[in-house]
């Protein structure tokens, strides 16, 4: 099957302070058209990297693709120069930042924002994308985008500076559209009327998504297929409803049973002890072993291999090995559903 | 039920305006009123701006209120108040923040975080009490006493938060108000401060105002949950009550905004989608401050600012849809 985005066994490393960081540690991805594949994590898993990585913006020094393959239609980005990857940035794969505040230059009309990317990547005139970057305000639902298009970002609220960096990424018609963290500095009630945007857009545009969040919520209103990151690794992945009803990981239940439910009573949340690991200095074995309830000696010594669960699933975990004893995940995980 | 339970602080109309040029005044909190009672977790709930991180710094007197009273276990703590009777009010309420990287002095070992308190107060008699104190709290909080003469750039956010926790529970306090303690730490992490806050609470007889935009996690901790708009209190009950049967509009609509983490749900649910954004506090709409966004608004909302009063027992609400007199007067 040909993939419209393939990660293959992709290492970064950062050189920082005399020791190597491994931010990403030899993971593999798939991307399919139009869909959205969910990449959660916790704060130092390595999701921000990766899609970096896609994005061509490794800050080199002091971060480097150590080895991998980032096979964007059968063409490996890794590969490609400087100026190679401005030609597939922001035409062909566009990213909207968690910081609506600060992803806008303050000192530049939007509209201007808006068309920089369509005179560069698309030779407009100036005049045929400024009609364009008022259709773009109009489909990310800025009232009023005549008079709008001339205002500077300081005149909109965080809601609507979100939807501005929508439409500039959006702006050229991109193939995936890589959303880091996009409503984490928003109110619940903007990010409600953000995600509705971002579903609707999808439908009309067919962009594939890549969502970067470590927000459950989030994954579930908005996700077709999730991969769970831990450690520069990637621990899980598999549809929506197996990640969340079907889990098989340790380090996923703990994620799912240490959020409280808004629709059930839970008495105490289940926390993960211990902190994530350090990637200067990464563990031998599985990362999450050191904070596994059902870590055994293995864990520790060996990485384990993928198990694929079904054509869609798979976890890399040794209790899934077959001399491995059976452990039930925790009972608050894969009751779906509400009364 | 609610009536035979003691009251440790009585908020009544209490307001906070913010001068911020010439002409113009901010109303961050606007006339909110509630009691908090012993031994209970009062979640306060909203979005930016709602004033409710104000509400929590103006009880603590990190601001002098602008109007109304703040009665602190019998005692007027909202007017004027001498240097002895803040450090006394210091002694009883104590404050968790929100960012543990910017609330702890970086210059300070841990120990002397921890002890500030205690040297404030005079509370420790000796340096050797001083030592056995400040490593109970660590024991309390869940770090070890090796950790008393570190300093704070080499602990994690998680780490951080409960030295935080240890400097507002050094002094022995009856009343915490945590200000989004959690919000800036990882999922797994939030999960065990809030159990540690929950154990000390058990343990201790605490009694917590907790302020978040979390609303899971503010159901999961609270005994009653306040939800605040714009400077106003909109809706307080159980927090059963509030997420099961909320009455206000603002409050129906914020439950329906929260993605959950479950895509069954996800996919069945219906959506109240509020338009347009939160209006500025400097000039905020006539009567009700919720009604240019609300679904739900009529005439007399523009021109009349809702009552405040009780529903149901324990159930306050400001609404002009489930005041008893609107209702006679329009049928």
């Amino acid at each position: 099957m040909n993939h419209l985005l393939e990660i293959k066994d992709l290492n970064v490393i950062f050189h920082i302070f005399g020791a190597d960081v491994q931010a990403v540690r030899g993971i593999s991805l798939q991307l399919n058209k139009g869909e959205t594949l969910a990449i959660v994590g916790e704060s130092g898993s390595g999701k921000s990297v990766t899609s970096k990585a896609v994005m061509g913006l490794i800050p080199n020094p002091p971060g480097e693709i150590a080895t991998g393959e980032i096979l964007f239609e059968g063409r490996d980005l890794v590969k490609y120069s400087k100026k190679q990857m401005q030609k597939v940035r922001g035409k062909e794969i566009s990213m909207i930042f968690q910081d609506p505040m600060t992803a806008l230059n303050p000192t530049m009309k939007i509209g201007k924002q808006i068309m920089e990317g369509l005179i560069k990547h698309q030779s407009l005139s100036k005049h045929d994308a400024k009609k364009r970057a008022i259709e773009l305000l109009q489909l990310v639902g800025i009232p009023n985008p005549e008079k709008r298009v001339d205002e500077y970002p300081h005149q909109f609220s965080g809601g609507m500076r979100q939807r501005v960096v929508i439409a500039i990424a959006l702006a050229c018609n991109p193939k995936i559209l890589i959303a880091d963290e996009p409503t984490t500095a928003l109110d619940v009630t903007i990010q409600a009327q953000i995600l509705d945007l971002m579903r609707d857009l999808q439908e009309k545009t067919g962009t594939a998504i890549i969502l970067i969040t470590h927000d459950l919520g989030v994954v579930a209103n908005l996700a077709q297929r999730v991969a769970v990151m831990y450690g520069g690794k990637i621990v899980e992945t598999g549809t929506l409803d197996e990640i969340f009803y079907n889990p098989k990981h340790p380090y996923t239940w703990g994620l799912l049973s240490s959020m409280p439910k808004l629709h059930a009573k839970t008495d105490k949340l289940l926390a993960i002890p211990g902190t994530p690991p350090d990637l200067s200095n990464p563990p031998k074995g599985c990362p999450f072993a050191p904070r596994c309830p059902h870590a055994m000696k293995v864990c520790t010594e060996h990485m384990p291999a993928y198990t694929e669960l079904s054509a869609t699933q798979k976890a890399a975990c040794w209790l899934l090995d077959e001399r491995a004893p059976k452990v039930d995940p925790p009972t608050t995980i894969g009751v779906g559903g509400e009364s | 039920m609610a009536e035979q339970r003691e009251k440790l602080l009585q908020v009544k109309n209490l307001k906070k305006y913010f001068n911020v040029s010439r002409h113009d005044v901010l109303k961050a909190v606007d006339g909110v009123t509630f009691d908090v009672y012993k031994g209970e977790t009062l979640g306060l709930v909203g979005e930016s701006g709602c004033g409710k991180s104000t509400t929590g710094r103006t009880i603590i007197r990190l601001y002098d209120p602008t109007e109304g009273e703040v009665i602190f276990d019998d005692q007027d703590v909202g007017g004027k108040l001498n240097h002895s009777d803040k450090k006394k009010l210091s002694k009883r309420m104590q404050m968790i923040f929100q960012d543990p990287y910017a609330s702890l002095n970086p210059r300070m070992m841990v120990k002397d975080i921890i002890a500030e308190g205690l040297d404030i107060h005079h509370l420790a008699k000796s340096p050797k009490e001083r030592m056995e104190r400040v490593y109970e709290m660590l024991e309390t909080v869940g770090l070890n006493r090796e950790h008393a003469n570190r300093y704070p750039h080499e602990f994690s956010g998680g780490q951080r938060q409960r030295i935080g926790i240890a400097r507002a529970l050094a002094v022995d306090p009856d009343f915490i108000i945590a200000d989004e303690p959690i919000s800036a730490l990882d999922v797994s992490i939030q999960a065990q401060v809030v159990n540690l806050l929950q154990e000390l609470q058990e343990k201790q007889g605490l009694t917590y105002l907790f302020i978040a935009h979390d609303l899971s996690m503010v159901k999961h901790i609270s005994d009653r949950v306040g939800v605040m708009y714009l400077g106003n209190m909109a809706e307080l009950a159980t927090s059963d009550e509030v997420y099961e049967h909320p009455l206000h509009p603002y409050t129906q609509s914020l439950l329906s905004a929260i993605p959950v983490a479950d895509p069954k749900i996800e996919r069945s649910r219906e959506r109240i989608i509020l338009e347009g954004d939160v209006p500025s506090p400097i000039d905020p709409p006539s009567g009700c401050r919720f009604r240019t966004r609300c679904p739900f608004a009529m005439d007399v909302c523009a021109k009349v600012r809702p009552k405040w009063h009780e529903v149901e027992e324990g159930h306050w609400v400001a609404c002009h849809l489930h005041d008893e007199e609107m209702k006679t007067e329009k049928a």
